[in-house]
């Protein structure tokens, strides 16, 4: 009974970023596998190191095991999930019902995405559904949060949950307002966590704005981050992800190393130390696909972890 | 480490012949005639809930269906009932419906399914989103149930997805359909149940049976088309409360069709209550002398207390109780080893 | 027009024949068909298939169609987009579940493959949607897929 109404309360992520420590959270893929063994092998390495772990859905338009019954394997193995939703293969009544079926499997975060388009991935067939979109989704996690469902059923007792939406630190104009930001929240973002962001001069400016805005009073920001596998790879991710911007002298760093992998991990634990000291940054959302090895020397070698026992 | 109470008799793998290593496959290969029921989700975050819902029906049931947004109202989704159902040493029947997800989601959740534990999957159309609470929801139907099914089949048998991206492992599930041999196009629907078959399914469970002209009729014409040997055959039946629930259930459940008969009968009766669970004991007694079913579905919406009463006394199960399973149930939810 | 519609069920079989001819007419249209162009007819070709096929069977340019495999009663003008057979919870009088005053696609469908010769391909299993097609010119897309086979049937012969 203490456990459920403990993650009815928020779990650790919530637990953590209240204290104020700098948040860890990674990422893992669901395998393309009945095999629940599989889910484990890979997550497995980041127990005890992230505050929680992000099971992505559907993730480049492509089937994998559910997102839910990986998230519940996690959860039953001690790690806490993220459970990420997109709104292209559910309907609002799977959604609704996915989410009360993750609050009683243990899962107590959820992210709300829109999720890449069908013709993106290996089953172009297939229909987008988009019955809601990302803001719709926020609010009725927040509706069924508190204890009714958007058709006015109530559920007893209410699932806590941890409401998170994504963002991406970009430069900003002038004019720029934070009205999409707002509006997520409005709608029961609890925290964000961002896209890819490597450049820290432009992260600056993003946080300096989001803070003179008064976001950051409202909601918890969880920067995108990763080890680069090499150099050759950072300017693919340059050129294809939207959004995404790896500063030259990054690049050139690890063109000219020996052993390039260990150069872009110590590249990420560097960053992951000035994030710490971004005002409005709460903490770090690690994300490297297949990777789950290098993100666990990455946060070891990091040094955030001990950190936050000394403080303690 | 493990997911759950696996039953040491009940390994891993599926015994040879067999698609899945689960009890409700196993009961129908071995003649016995089964029981199934189903399980009303709650509006609720507390798994005990759950729990409290299927001691009452696992006692006399080789296995229990987690629904599916039935009549298009949202509960808990199926992948969570079956998965409290699962941990709990139960054998769940995931229903999976055309409505809500696409077959992106569809072939996810098939996946995920079996990686908690599911041995036996229900694929249906799924109801109209007119019939429940929300009904401007947008309706999926990316596949249809025979689609569907053929979709389970293909990565459960060829070990790949639809688009043809393999599985490392694949699911080893029992693949079943709905059946209405109660609803028009009357001599198609025998049709239909075969064209199910060639699709993958290896079982049925039909909508509510209050006719049993209409289903002995329905099943001569799959007897000669050889399908009952092909296919099990579970019939629906549940218990009436009253005449006015009668009349309700006909007026607002898609495909249920109850005669005057049955409704004048309860109505003229001292305790409705009473005769329409005599009625569903007879019911069964009949349905069991039929030729051809192999077992039958209880649909008990909101009468689950009186699951094990009419079991017992219809005597269909001649006495066989459940596995240990039930009584591992009834710890593990004592001792709160939940997930 | 939804009148019209079942008329069409009501004469599958005339239909049959009708389309069966059309389609050995298309087929040596190919040549033609491929001077001019497949992507170039798309546009002229997919208009005139919504114009009549609409009209006599309200037809909703799916792209992939199976009115032969549903006894001239298109399956998209089911609520649910059935492709292989009714569902559970057709009404005692026949009418759609979702639509009660609809008759029921399948229903008609059942009625119009009976009078058809060779209605009871209604048994053979359809494949899903595929929901790039939406919109596009079923009877070019068979043509050329028709073409395609005849080739390599002749191709198996020589």
């Amino acid at each position: 009974m203490d456990d459920m109404t403990e993650s009815r309360r928020g779990g650790g992520l919530q637990a953590a970023l209240r204290r104020g420590d700098f948040a860890l959270t990674a990422e893992t893929s669901p395998p393309d596998s009945a095999d629940p063994a599989r889910v484990l092998e890979r997550a497995g390495m980041l127990k005890g190191l992230a505050d929680a772990v992000n099971v992505t859905d559907g993730a480049g338009a492509r089937a994998h095991m559910s997102a839910l019954a990986c998230a519940a394997i996690l959860a039953r193995d001690g790690i806490e999930p993220v459970l990420q939703f997109t709104v292209r293969d559910r309907n609002r009544l799977a959604l609704q019902a996915d989410l009360l079926g993750a609050a009683a499997l243990g899962v107590p975060n959820i992210l709300c995405l829109y999720g890449d388009d069908p013709t993106a991935g290996d089953q172009p067939d297939a229909k987008g559904v988009y019955d809601l979109d990302t803001r719709d989704l926020l609010s009725t996690a927040r509706c069924m949060s508190r204890g009714s469902f958007p058709g006015g059923r109530a559920i007893e007792p209410p699932p806590g949950l941890f409401i998170g939406a994504a963002d991406a630190p970009r430069p900003l104009d002038e004019n720029w307002k934070p009205d999409g930001i707002v509006a997520k929240i409005d709608a029961g973002a609890n925290f964000f966590q961002t896209q890819y962001c490597f450049d820290m001069a432009v992260l600056r400016r993003y946080m300096a704005r989001l803070v003179d805005e008064g976001i950051t009073e409202r909601a918890y920001y969880l920067i995108g981050i990763g080890p680069l596998t090499s150099a050759k790879s950072a300017r693919w991710m340059n050129d294809k992800l939207f959004g995404v911007h790896i500063p030259e002298p990054l690049i050139v760093r690890l063109e000219g190393a020996a052993d390039q992998r260990a150069e872009g991990r110590a590249i990420c634990a560097e960053l992951l130390a000035e994030l710490r000291a971004i005002d409005g940054v709460s903490g770090a959302h690690l994300m490297a696909p297949g990777g789950e090895e290098s993100i666990a020397r990455v946060i070891g070698d990091s040094g955030v972890l001990a950190a936050r026992s000394s403080a303690a | 480490m493990g997911l759950g109470p696996f039953d040491p008799s009940n390994p891993d793998q599926p015994p040879p012949g067999y698609s899945s290593p689960g009890r409700l496959e196993r009961v129908l290969r071995a003649g016995k005639f089964a029981v199934t029921a189903e399980l009303n989700p709650p509006d609720s975050a507390d798994p005990r809930d759950v729990y409290e819902r299927a001691l009452v029906l696992g006692e006399v049931c080789d296995a229990i269906n987690a629904t599916d947004a039935s009549g298009a109202n949202t509960h808990m989704s199926s992948i969570g009932i079956c998965s409290l159902l699962s941990n709990a040493g139960y054998s769940p029947v995931m229903q999976i419906s055309c409505r809500d997800r696409n077959r992106i989601a569809i072939q996810g959740d098939v996946l995920g399914a079996a990686a908690i534990g599911v041995c036996s999957i229900l694929c249906l159309t799924g109801d109209g989103v007119q019939a429940g609470d929300q009904p401007g929801a947008k309706p999926v139907f990316d596949l249809d149930s025979i689609s569907l099914l053929e979709t389970i089949r293909t990565m459960r048998d060829a070990s790949r997805f639809l688009s043809g991206r393999p599985l490392t492992t694949p699911p080893k599930v029992f693949l079943g359909a709905a059946a209405n041999p109660f609803a028009p196009p009357y001599d198609f629907r025998p049709l239909r149940l075969a064209k199910k078959i060639a699709a993958g399914a290896q079982f049925v469970q039909t909508q509510y049976c209050y006719d049993i002209a209409r289903l002995e009729t329905y099943m001569e014409r799959v007897r000669d088309m050889g399908l009952d040997k092909r296919c099990f055959i579970l019939v629906g039946v549940g218990p009436l409360a009253s005449a006015r629930a009668a009349r309700w259930i006909r007026g607002n459940v898609p495909g249920v069709h109850i005669p005057d008969e049955i409704i004048a009968r309860i109505e003229g009766a001292e305790n409705q209550k009473i005769e329409g669970k005599r009625i569903c004991i007879e019911l069964i007694q009949a349905i069991r002398e039929i030729k051809g079913v192999a077992g039958i579905h209880l649909m008990a919406y909101r009468q689950e207390e009186l699951v094990s009463e009419i079991i017992i006394e219809s005597g269909v199960r001649g006495g066989r109780r459940s596995h240990d399973h039930h009584k591992r149930a009834r710890k593990t939810i004592e001792h709160k080893e939940i997930i | 027009m939804y009148a019209v519609r079942h008329w069409s069920v009501r004469n599958a079989r005339l239909l049959e024949w009708l389309y069966n001819k059309f389609f050995s007419l298309l087929l040596r249209l190919h040549p033609l068909f491929e001077r001019i162009g497949y992507s170039r007819l798309e546009a002229p070709m997919a208009a005139l298939e919504r114009g009549i096929k609409g009209f006599m069977f309200d037809c909703r340019m799916c792209g992939q169609c199976a009115l032969r495999s549903s006894g001239m009663s298109c399956p998209m003008n089911c609520p649910k987009s059935l492709r292989n057979g009714p569902c559970g919870g057709v009404r005692l009088d026949g009418g759609c579940e979702v639509i009660p005053d609809m008759r029921c696609v399948w229903v008609e469908a059942w009625e119009g493959a009976q009078r058809m010769d060779e209605g009871m391909v209604i048994t053979v299993v359809q494949d899903p949607l595929d929901q790039r097609l939406a919109e596009t010119s079923s009877w070019l897309r068979v043509t050329r897929e028709g073409s395609m086979f005849a080739d390599q049937k002749n191709e198996g012969r020589e």
